[in-house]
Formats: structure tokens, C-alpha cells, sequence
């Protein structure tokens, strides 16, 4: 245990200064600069604490027993209207850029807001959330937002078409789903520089996605009936702007020929 | 009569958006549903108007309500909170560098920003269904691309995994059978958190079918937290004290936070505690 190893190693500095009394100033300065270390570093994590607990304690005082009832209803039971696909970027929680309130939306955050395509060993992850709340709680819109500088979009414009896997393999893999949107800005958009690029694989990645929602059957069943409708949007932090679009999908009644 | 927009579809993106300048009449249908008194923030409407919403009957198109809804709120967002820190959005344009990596659930009640106050560029957020962390062996792979971001290139100092009370993940985990329809998404994600289950069951399954789930809930955080260390990466800087792994349960029932630390020491010796890690400064606000 910690305390076994330290009061070994006090023990054995004991035991040497004994012998060696004029070492005494020295370890005393040594003493000073470990401890202050020791002192710095637990700060820091207890800093963290301290972090999350005036955070919770300024949402407790000023939004949960400011406003219980409505909180109250919703320990009973949550009715999101939205489910939100955003980047897990720290710069871009849904909360603040679209001041969603709790109960508003249902979120889920992932490396540059991929939806994947329906596939029930791989991406169980989000199939599980979009199951969930289009069946489950029937939300009636689905957000997918992509953003400026995402550092997921920047990898997969990176990624060299038949390079061997790298460290980084988990993101790599991941943010693959996007492939056809980066071959896309490649062919129609060579001219632009790299930061351009990437902006424009952002919102063609976030389209990716709209169609990716429409392999899970229970979403194309909502959107065709008008009882679901699927937006893509893109906020970009440097300019203080955000786009907004939708997806328009149909069918319409077969015509028989005979 | 109130023109509706063009209808947009792929690839079509946003420069469209720019033509859409929305009729004034327009309200978001949002007012006139039963949860209206969640729309009492400020999205610049009048409670004049509100009134009127609440007489208005439109068809089931929620295109344009939907839009300005979404309009106003990020509106709202750029002159509160972004203009105002203008120097500060700048700096994060440039690069991000939060502390935390924060898994917790995409529960509507439950985002990290709202209930632990995590500003911009503070806390590198995961959410899935039930704040699961998968093996590194193992599972599926959507979180895994977030852990190693986040631990390898942004370098954060602590890795918090937020459960909370009532999560209907956890309790479809409890409540499925062992051998069900393995055709829902939902089984063959919760099932990552099949250890804590039987843990619970192990040691609960006299407790009402309520407190199992939310013993579960604990456990299924702890057993996150013991997956975590199973990532090389993770454990190599858990060890060598640059980062701290943190479990936190909100009960927002009784609006409590209960928090603690992962003793790694603790962990790698005798001391344990059923789910494999020790724990310390536990506390509850």
C-alpha cells in the first residue's frame, strides 16, 4: 500500500541523516520542493472536483428549485421532440448553441456527429439511440449538426486511400463512414485549400448521415408517413454562423401498369 | 396566405437557407403543445402572441415552426453567450483544450452542460444510451474513436462517467430476457453492460424491480470506469498520475450528485470492491 512504501522511504532518509547530520539542509529543501509538488498535483484533481461540484451546485440552486415542478414531471418521464446528432467537440454542446432545456432533446455525441449505416453488430451504439427515441419515445425531428475545425473531418480528409492502419486505428475506422463525402469534395472541389476543403466535407459528411438515418427502417417508416422529419445543419464557431437544411424524402403510390 | 419555402433534399446545403426569410405570422407550433411551459425561455416571443399561438390550429407540416424555432434559439445563444465572449470564442476557435472527457447518457434531462455547468471548451462530451464504455477487446465501436481522441491528441486530465436515476436503458438491460430478440439495436448495445446486471441480480433481486435498476445504474458506472482501465492508453497515464478517472450518479428525483475517484493504488492491490476497482473521496451534494 501507498503508506507502507512512503513511511519505508521516510525511514530510510531518517536513518541516513542520522549518520549524516549536515545533509540536513538539503533534504529539508528537497522535502519542501516534493511536497509542494505533491500539493500541486492533488490540486489539480481536486480542482476538477471542485469544478463539477460549483457546477452542480449553481444548477441545482438556480434552475432545479427555482423551477421543481417542472422538473418534477420530468423525473416522471421524459418527451423529447428532437433527437440531436453533434460532434462531442467541447465547443459545440447542443445545449448552449441551440439553449435546449432538460427534457428538450435527446443528444447523442460522438467523434464528427456520424450516424453510420444500420448495421446491428458494429454501430449497435447508435442504432440503439435512434431506435430508442424514434421508437420508443417518437421524437418528431432528428438534428444532425456538423461544425467548423472538427477534428474528425480534418482526419478523414487525411486519411491516404490505401495507407496500412496507424495508431489512431479506433478513429480511423470511425470516421470512414464519412469516406464518400471526402471522395466527393476531392473530385468537385480540388481547387480549394485545405481549411476549405475540410468546411465542405463537414456539411457533405452531415448529408452522409441524413442518408444513413433512412437504412434504419423504423426512421424511413416515420419520415414517410410526415410523422418524422430528418434537418442537417453546420455551425461554424469562427464566423458565429449556423446553416440549417432538411432532408426531403418520399414515396409516392405505385401506378400499376397494366 | 403564408408561402411556404422550397422543400430541400440532398446534396442541396445551405446557401438555400439564406433565401428563407420567414413570414412574421409564422408561430412555432411548439407553443401550442401541451409542453408549452417548456418554451418560457426567452425565444422573443410575447405572451400576446403566445396566446394567439395557442388558438391556432395549422396542418401537420412542422417544417417552418420547427425552423424558427431553431432560428431563435441559436439567435439567443449568439447575443447572450457568444458575442458577449467574443475574445474567448476566438481563442477556441483556434484550439480546443478541455480537462474532462465526460460519458453520460443522451437522455433529454440529463446533458453535462446543463446539470454539471460545463462551459464551451470545457468538457470533450460522449453520450450514448446508459454512459456504457465498451471493452477495449471487444463491442461496438463508437466510443472507442472518442476515448482515444480524446486521451491521445487532446491529453484531458479526467475521464467522469455521469449515470443518473431512471435510465431506460439500464432498465431495458434489466428487463430483457437472456435469450430475446436479437433484431433490436437497443439489446445488442445494452448488453455491453450485461456484468453489471448480473452483479445486481447477484446481490438485489430481493429489491423491488425500481432500487435493482438503480443499484445497477451504480454498478454498470464502476464497471465502465474498470473498462476504461483496460484501454493500454488509459492505463498507462492512470498510472503514472497524469489522468483521473471519475464516476458521478445524478438522481435528478431528488436532485443529488453523488461523486468519486477512482484509487488506482487501491485497485491494483487487495482492496476491492465487487466490481473490480477501488474507490475514493466519495462525497454527495
Amino acid at each position: 500500500m501507498a503508506t507502507d512504501a512512503y513511511e519505508a522511504a521516510i525511514k530510510g532518509l531518517k536513518d541516513l541523516l542520522s549518520k549524516k547530520a549536515d545533509l540536513g539542509n538539503v533534504a529539508a529543501e528537497k522535502i519542501k520542493e516534493l511536497t509542494q509538488e505533491l500539493k500541486e498535483l492533488d490540486s489539480s484533481n481536486s480542482d476538477a472536483v471542485e469544478r463539477i461540484k460549483s457546477g452542480f451546485t449553481h444548477f441545482k440552486t438556480q434552475k432545479y428549485l427555482k423551477d421543481s415542478a417542472r422538473f418534477n414531471d420530468l423525473a416522471k418521464g421524459q418527451s423529447p421532440k428532437f433527437l440531436v446528432f453533434a460532434c462531442s467537440d467541447s465547443r459545440v454542446c447542443p445545449s448552449h448553441i441551440l439553449n435546449f432545456q432538460p427534457g428538450e432533446a435527446f443528444v447523442v455525441r460522438n467523434i464528427a456527429n456520424m450516424v453510420p449505416p444500420f448495421d446491428q453488430k458494429r454501430h449497435s451504439g447508435v442504432g440503439a439511440a435512434v431506435e430508442y427515441a424514434v421508437v420508443h419515445l417518437k421524437v418528431e425531428n432528428i438534428l444532425v449538426i456538423g461544425h467548423s475545425r472538427c477534428g474528425g473531418i480534418k482526419g478523414l480528409m487525411s486519411i491516404e486511400d490505401d495507407a496500412a492502419p496507424t495508431k489512431s486505428d479506433f478513429i480511423e475506422n470511425w470516421v470512414k463512414i464519412g469516406a464518400s463525402a471526402r471522395n466527393k469534395i476531392k473530385e468537385e472541389h480540388q481547387g480549394l485549400d485545405d481549411e476549405a476543403k475540410c468546411t465542405e466535407c463537414e456539411k457533405e459528411a452531415v448529408n452522409v448521415s441524413l442518408g444513413n438515418l433512412l437504412s434504419y427502417p423504423f426512421v424511413r417508416a416515420e419520415v414517410v408517413k410526415n410523422t418524422l422529419a430528418i434537418r442537417g445543419a453546420h455551425y461554424n464557431f469562427v464566423k458565429g454562423t449556423f446553416d440549417l437544411w432538411e432532408l426531403d424524402f418520399k414515396t409516392t403510390p405505385a401506378y400499376a401498369f397494366s | 396566405m403564408i408561402l411556404l419555402p422550397p422543400r430541400l433534399s440532398i446534396p442541396n446545403n445551405c446557401d438555400k437557407v439564406k433565401d428563407f426569410e420567414k413570414a412574421q405570422l409564422r408561430i412555432p407550433s411548439s407553443f401550442r403543445r401541451k409542453a408549452a411551459n417548456l418554451q418560457t425561455m426567452a425565444s422573443g416571443k410575447t405572451p400576446g402572441l403566445t396566446q394567439e399561438a395557442n388558438d391556432f390550429t395549422s396542418g401537420e407540416n412542422n417544417t417552418d415552426d420547427v425552423f424558427d424555432d431553431m432560428k431563435q434559439r441559436f439567435l439567443a445563444f449568439k447575443k447572450l453567450n457568444y458575442m458577449d465572449n467574443l475574445e474567448h470564442f476566438k481563442k477556441l476557435a483556434d484550439a480546443q483544450a478541455p480537462k474532462f472527457l465526460v460519458i453520460a447518457c443522451a437522455d433529454s434531462r440529463v446533458c453535462p452542460s446543463a446539470v454539471l455547468g460545463f462551459q464551451p471548451g470545457e468538457a470533450f462530451t460522449v453520450r450514448n444510451i446508459a454512459n456504457l464504455v465498451p471493452s477495449y477487446e471487444s463491442g461496438p465501436t463508437e466510443t472507442k474513436a472518442a476515448l482515444q481522441f480524446s486521451v491521445n491528441t487532446l491529453e484531458v486530465e479526467n475521464i467522469l462517467v455521469v449515470g443518473h436515476s431512471r435510465c431506460g436503458g439500464i432498465q431495458a438491460l434489466m428487463s430483457m430476457e437472456d435469450e430475446g430478440d436479437s433484431r433490436s439495436f437497443i439489446r445488442n448495445w445494452v448488453i455491453v453492460g450485461k456484468k453489471a446486471k448480473e452483479s445486481t441480480k447477484a446481490v438485489a433481486s430481493n429489491l423491488h424491480f425500481d432500487h435493482q435498476c438503480q443499484h445497477c445504474e451504480k454498478t454498470s458506472i464502476n464497471h465502465s470506469l474498470e473498462r476504461l482501465l483496460g484501454y493500454p492508453w488509459i492505463e498507462e497515464k492512470v498510472r503514472n498520475g497524469s489522468l483521473s478517472l471519475h464516476g458521478g450518479y445524478y438522481d435528478f428525483v431528488n436532485c443529488t450528485f453523488e461523486k468519486w475517484t477512482v484509487d488506482y493504488e487501491g485497485s491494483r492491490g487487495g482492496k476491492k470492491e465487487g466490481s473490480g476497482i477501488a474507490v475514493k473521496n466519495r462525497s454527495v451534494w
